[in-house]
């Protein structure tokens, strides 16, 4: 591999090896396949949320766009839209005080278990790392969560579920491992605290870590429709993916009853909706990617090495 | 400080360490609650698995009813098919997720061109980026029945349509498919973290000696990311008993007739606690889960601790 650029340099008229070319002709070919079939899913979507239902109704899902470009199915998600707005509000909110924590918690907890002079770390993280090990599973946590912490139809039941991960807190131990115990020293020398020392120094040491952690964090509260599932009955409290959940699932019954009773179907085009439903649900936390992307990588590398 | 060594290994004193670090321990505590809260607590909750539950004993002042929870759990028969189906699947799971990975990351690393690289593995990270719910809905384009695109397809090359939630023997491949989709993109990032952070100088040596592309791909980076795949496959046996439940409930949509090859023991669970509302059942299907959980990570821990102790977890 560096050699052929090596070659390129030096300007060495010398051919690239039979086995350069054919790893070459197969990386390419591979990781080019897998990045369509990746693709591909969303294409489908997109062009299906952009087509008219009668099409839809008719034909099925189009491979290529039909040609007639229709809004239809997106002005009907949005011609009721206080529920959308609701669902999204509740998502946003949840996601953004959510991550806020997640990332606090985690990058604190780190942070002192990071402390080579903090003599009971390694009994303390142990003491995290048991609850990978074993856990009480779902009946205990969700009989806790209704009966003792009152989760029904509360907003904490959206956001506390997730707000501490120990793989988090793992991977901002090793990456904090990582800043030179100096700084801390010198600053406890200056009579800092080590509340200050975490917030003054290592924080703003730590921005790929902030921000790898942040992602991690902001994808699982938007993804979540679990909690919403378990928890929440009042639709004004539900996730944007829960909405979506439901909507695919209500619209299927909503199709098998319209199919049973004899009425037309065509009058309620529901298809469509569910793909412009569907691209509605997911297009905020695929924008904020490219964003993030490289952070996201380099905090990957950080998450990589053992904890 | 011209201590001797005995000093050296005893314990600091208690008190001393509250006072020295009161404040790194005050910094603890919000996690140090929430784990107590969220995972310590829920563990004393096993006890449910042996009680009569009642909705005003709760879950600790319920009566207990020795193990027929377990009975009744046994007399279900359903217990064997959906920890056969968890297995199965996670193995599979496994498997693939190494070669698809692996195999990912060493391809991408040959490939020179910096933008086909950059834009393939954004392309790769999109299926990461949604929820299985996303992920359903797009099942549901492709293979709906009269209007999925597969069957635009199949129905155009003049064959019959397929009906994918009538034929239960198509499942385990969607899935595994599914599943190789989502998460390929996101896991060989971590390999290719590891193949950048190795020494370069190895594979120049490699070339000056004339290994040749395959070679170095066969003798050193396949080698190089064992201590990766360790860890990997490791933290992945420890949940070999736990089904992806997002993957398994999100494209399966509960139906009867896909239960025996769909059915893991998470998907189980949820639907004796939601669906029959059957609390103690329920609850000995869930530490009948756990412990199998501890035993295998413990196994399996212990194993590479003894094989070779630097990949074991801790």
């Amino acid at each position: 591999m560096r050699k052929s650029r090596n070659i390129v340099r030096t300007g060495k008229k010398v051919r690239l090896g039979a086995d350069v070319i054919s790893v070459n002709i197969l990386a390419y070919v591979v990781v080019g396949a897998f990045a369509i079939v990746c693709l591909v899913p969303f294409y489908l979507i997109i062009v299906a949320s952009f087509t008219p239902e009668t099409s839809l109704i008719k034909n099925g899902y189009p491979i290529f766009p039909t040609g007639e470009f229709s809004l239809e199915s997106y002005g009907l998600c949005l011609k009721n839209p206080v529920q959308i707005l609701w669902a999204y509000g509740t998502t946003m909110g949840v996601t953004l005080a959510g991550t806020c924590l997640a990332v606090i918690m985690s990058t604190m907890t780190g942070y002192v278990l990071s402390r080579k002079d903090f003599p009971w770390r390694n009994k303390f993280a142990f003491f995290f790392f048991f609850t990978t090990l074993f856990s009480g599973g779902l009946v205990p946590t969700y009989m806790l969560c209704i009966r003792y912490l009152h989760f029904k139809n509360n907003y904490l039941a959206l956001i506390l579920p997730m707000m501490f991960s120990v793989w988090n807190m793992i991977i901002a131990k090793s990456f904090m491992a990582g800043i030179p115990d100096s700084i801390s020293e010198s600053a406890k020398m200056d009579g800092a605290n080590d509340f200050l020392i975490y917030v003054r120094l290592i924080l703003p040491l730590s921005k790929p870590l902030i921000a790898t952690l942040g992602l991690f964090s902001a994808l699982a509260y938007w993804n979540d429709w679990y909690n919403s599932m378990l928890y929440i009955t009042d639709e004004e409290k539900f996730m944007l993916q829960y909405y979506l959940q439901r909507m695919l699932g209500s619209a299927e019954a909503m199709r098998l009853v319209a199919e049973k009773s004899g009425m037309p179907i065509t009058t309620v085009p529901l298809e469509s909706m569910k793909m412009a439903m569907t691209v509605i649900a997911t297009g905020p936390i695929v924008l904020l990617y490219p964003f993030v992307q490289r952070y996201f990588v380099k905090g990957m590398t950080i998450g990589a090495v053992k904890g | 400080m011209g201590r001797n060594k005995k000093v050296k290994v005893a314990k600091p004193p208690f008190f001393k360490v509250v006072r020295r670090h009161w404040m790194l321990l005050l910094m603890l505590m919000p996690a140090i609650v929430y784990v107590i809260v969220f995972s310590y607590i829920p563990m004393t909750g096993v006890v449910l698995a042996f009680k009569k539950y009642n909705y005003n004993g709760g879950i600790y002042f319920s009566p207990w009813n020795g193990l027929n929870n377990f009975k009744a759990l046994m007399i279900s028969g359903k217990l064997g098919m959906v920890t056969r189906n968890t297995i199965l699947y996670n193995i599979v799971f496994i498997t693939m997720g190494v070669i698809l990975e692996m195999g990912m990351a060493i391809l991408i690393n040959e490939i020179r061109c910096k933008v086909f690289k950059k834009t393939a593995q954004s392309f790769m990270f999109l299926p990461y980026f949604i929820s299985w719910v996303v992920a359903g809905a797009i099942v549901y384009n492709v293979f709906n029945f009269e209007r999925g695109v597969a069957n635009h397809i199949i129905t155009g090359l003049g064959s019959e349509p397929f009906d994918l939630y009538n034929s239960p023997g198509a499942w385990p491949f969607l899935l595994v498919f599914l599943k190789a989709w989502k998460q390929t993109g996101y896991g060989s990032v971590v390999y290719l973290a590891a193949i950048t952070s190795m020494d370069q100088e190895m594979f120049e040596a490699a070339s000056l000696d004339g290994a040749s592309a395959w070679q170095k791909i066969r003798y050193l980076t396949i080698p190089s990311l064992i201590p990766t795949m360790m860890i990997l496959v490791l933290l992945a046996i420890g949940n070999i008993f736990r089904g992806d439940f997002g993957l398994f409930y999100q494209t399966v949509r509960s139906s009867a007739l896909l239960e025996p090859v769909t059915d893991v023991i998470d998907t189980y669970v949820f639907r004796l606690l939601i669906s029959s509302g059957d609390v103690g059942v329920s609850a000995a299907a869930g530490f009948y889960q756990s412990v199998l959980c501890f035993i295998t990570i413990m196994c399996a821990n212990g194993l590479v601790k003894k094989y070779n102790p630097d990949y074991a977890l801790y």
